[in-house]
């Protein structure tokens, strides 16, 4: 008897969820706000979808109907991952610790 | 490249997306989480460009798009304001919520590529993993555009109820599960539009009738769903870094939605079956007699701080309404020189978004050693000197504990009325969001300071 490969994906998602339940209630609640956009740049990894989606089916026609939601996608998508990131990175450089004052 | 090469690749980068998140347990380790991430980011969008292996006109167009959007996000993330930061995170997650709406319809009309089946003929698993990724994704994306038009004051903030509300959207919301029924029946385009309607107007409806303060709510719940979503299309695509990223941040979302739904003692589905206002139109309008206050001027503030030996600041939406936390900065380096002991007490649900002021003092270069949580500066109430409110409100009201008919007891509050004496920055005697007065005016330790937050922090800095 073989075990459905959706079984597997099953358990890795479910395995996955108790992984981000007990890290982020290790997250400090002082960078909550990092958390979620940090949070929000990496599920903008669905890129990936939309790269298969851009990027498969025939080469004579680059704009099927399901290439160009595909395209749209990865526009939306990177907007998200520049934009999570680097916004992150900016909130993060500014905690700092207590410094002798100047 | 094979497909078992790819998916060990997509596992390290899934992999990389858990220590990113790790770093963000302390702010020395956050920057290298960060540096994580972008590297797993990296490594999904190569290998998946390689294994496509199509280098002809369409790759042109993927730089291109990819410069493009990467250059949009770039500018916002660099030009962005601080204090519009949740209004930036409701917008972003609305970007999310549609790639997953897209690149589901992609999925749906060209099954083959993903090798799902042929058009018409989609494999019944797929086609449920494909609506549910669809759906999810049209409810966050509309739902997060209501939230962004509210955080950025485009739309009134207070709640939207009408009669029946919550029988439209249990009625949608049945519909929905019956239009995935259908769809995996007859597999008709027909139905998938509708479903993507129907969810699309569903996000409307789900968020409009939340109200401005419960917004941390929402964007965290928002931030949930477009991790689930994610999580729905990676089944459809077979992806583990796509199954793990989206169950990563589907309960980190959950997460931050209960510790602000604690912050505020109600329950989630309380949250959001509609506004704190609208449902009871407060406890105690019954005593709307005038009861007396002290106010005070910039000089008494001034005068009472110098003299105390430890302050503790109070931060709320106000605060980052007025942009007052770099005069704030300012008015407590002045009161540092003078030797007072300062720190700062931050309720979970202050502001619009959790860590929202964590991140404005962070801007204002406070310190993040000097910034306390509720549980942990609480006790410190009853020995300062001097509580300094500025922008809170009712997280700060005392009836919370004392009155059983309130709309807000059993939140926890920070105990500010136990500091022996209380400056209370406020334009007036109007009530918090709650809809309900605030015991701490009319409290004998109480000064209040009417005046806008900024205003009066300047003013008290020139009187120091």
């Amino acid at each position: 008897m073989e075990i459905d490969p959706f079984i597997f994906r099953l358990s890795i998602f479910i395995l996955s969820i108790f992984v981000g339940y007990y890290v982020v209630w290790s997250v400090t609640p002082s960078l909550h706000t990092p958390l979620m956009s940090v949070t929000n740049a990496i599920s903008s990894v669905i890129i990936v979808g939309a790269i298969i989606a851009a990027l498969a089916g025939n080469n004579i026609n680059v704009f099927e109907t399901s290439n160009i939601f595909g395209f749209l996608a990865i526009l939306l998508a990177a907007v998200n991952i520049f934009g999570g990131f680097l916004v992150t990175q900016r909130m993060l450089a500014m905690y700092k610790k207590k410094k002798k004052e100047k | 490249m094979s497909a078992n090469l790819l998916a060990i690749f997509y596992l390290v980068s899934g992999v990389l997306f858990i220590l990113a998140l790790r770093g963000l347990s302390s702010p020395e380790t956050s920057r290298q989480g960060n540096l994580y991430g972008i590297i797993g980011m990296a490594l999904a969008i190569g290998v998946t460009v390689l294994s496509v292996g199509n280098f002809s006109t369409g790759f042109l167009y993927l730089i291109l798009f990819l410069l493009v959007g990467g250059s949009i996000g770039a500018f916002i993330a660099f030009k962005i304001p601080m204090t519009a930061m949740p209004e930036l995170v409701a917008g972003f997650h609305s970007l999310v919520g549609l790639a997953a709406v897209f690149v589901a319809i992609s999925a749906f009309l060209n099954p083959n590529v993903f090798n799902l089946g042929i058009p018409g003929n989609i494999k019944i698993a797929s086609l449920i993993e494909m609506s549910l990724g669809a759906a999810i994704g049209a409810i966050t994306f509309t739902g997060s555009i209501i939230a962004f038009l509210k955080l950025r004051g485009l739309m009134s903030g207070s709640p939207i109820t009408f009669f029946g509300q919550h029988y439209l959207n249990l009625l949608l919301g049945i519909s929905l599960i019956g239009l995935i029924y259908f769809l995996c029946t007859t597999q008709s385009q027909n139905l998938f539009w509708s479903l993507i309607a129907i969810s699309l107007l569903v996000g409307i409806l789900l968020i409009i009738p939340i109200g401005g303060a419960d917004m941390p709510v929402v964007i965290s719940m928002l931030n949930s769903y477009s991790g689930w979503a994610a999580a729905g299309i990676g089944f459809t695509l077979e992806n583990s870094a796509l199954i793990i990223t989206g169950a990563l941040v589907g309960s980190s979302g959950a997460i931050l939605s209960y510790i602000m739904c604690k912050g505020m003692n109600r329950s989630f589905f309380n949250v959001i079956l509609g506004g704190w206002g609208a449902t009871e139109e407060s406890g105690n309008t019954s005593s709307k007699e005038q009861r007396p206050v002290k106010s005070g001027n910039s000089e008494d503030a001034a005068f009472l701080m110098k003299n105390a030996s430890s302050v503790i600041i109070v931060p709320g939406y106000g605060m980052a309404v007025a942009q007052a936390q770099h005069a704030l900065r300012e008015m407590v380096d002045a009161l540092k020189k003078n030797g007072v002991k300062v720190t700062y007490a931050i309720h979970p649900v202050a502001g619009r978004m959790p860590g929202h002021m964590n991140v404005l003092l962070a801007e204002a270069n406070v310190p993040y050693d000097e910034v306390f949580e509720l549980e942990e500066i609480n006790n410190d109430f009853a020995n300062c000197d001097v509580a300094y409110v500025i922008g809170a409100n009712d997280v700060t009201n005392p009836i919370a504990k004392s009155d059983p008919q309130s709309p807000i007891y059993g939140m926890p509050i920070l105990d500010v009325e136990k500091s022996k004496s209380v400056l209370f920055v406020k334009r007036s005697l109007s009530p918090g969001y709650a809809g309900i007065d605030n015991d701490l005016f009319y409290r004998d330790n109480t000064l209040m300071l009417f005046a806008d937050a900024k205003k009066m922090t300047e003013d008290i800095i020139k009187s120091l």
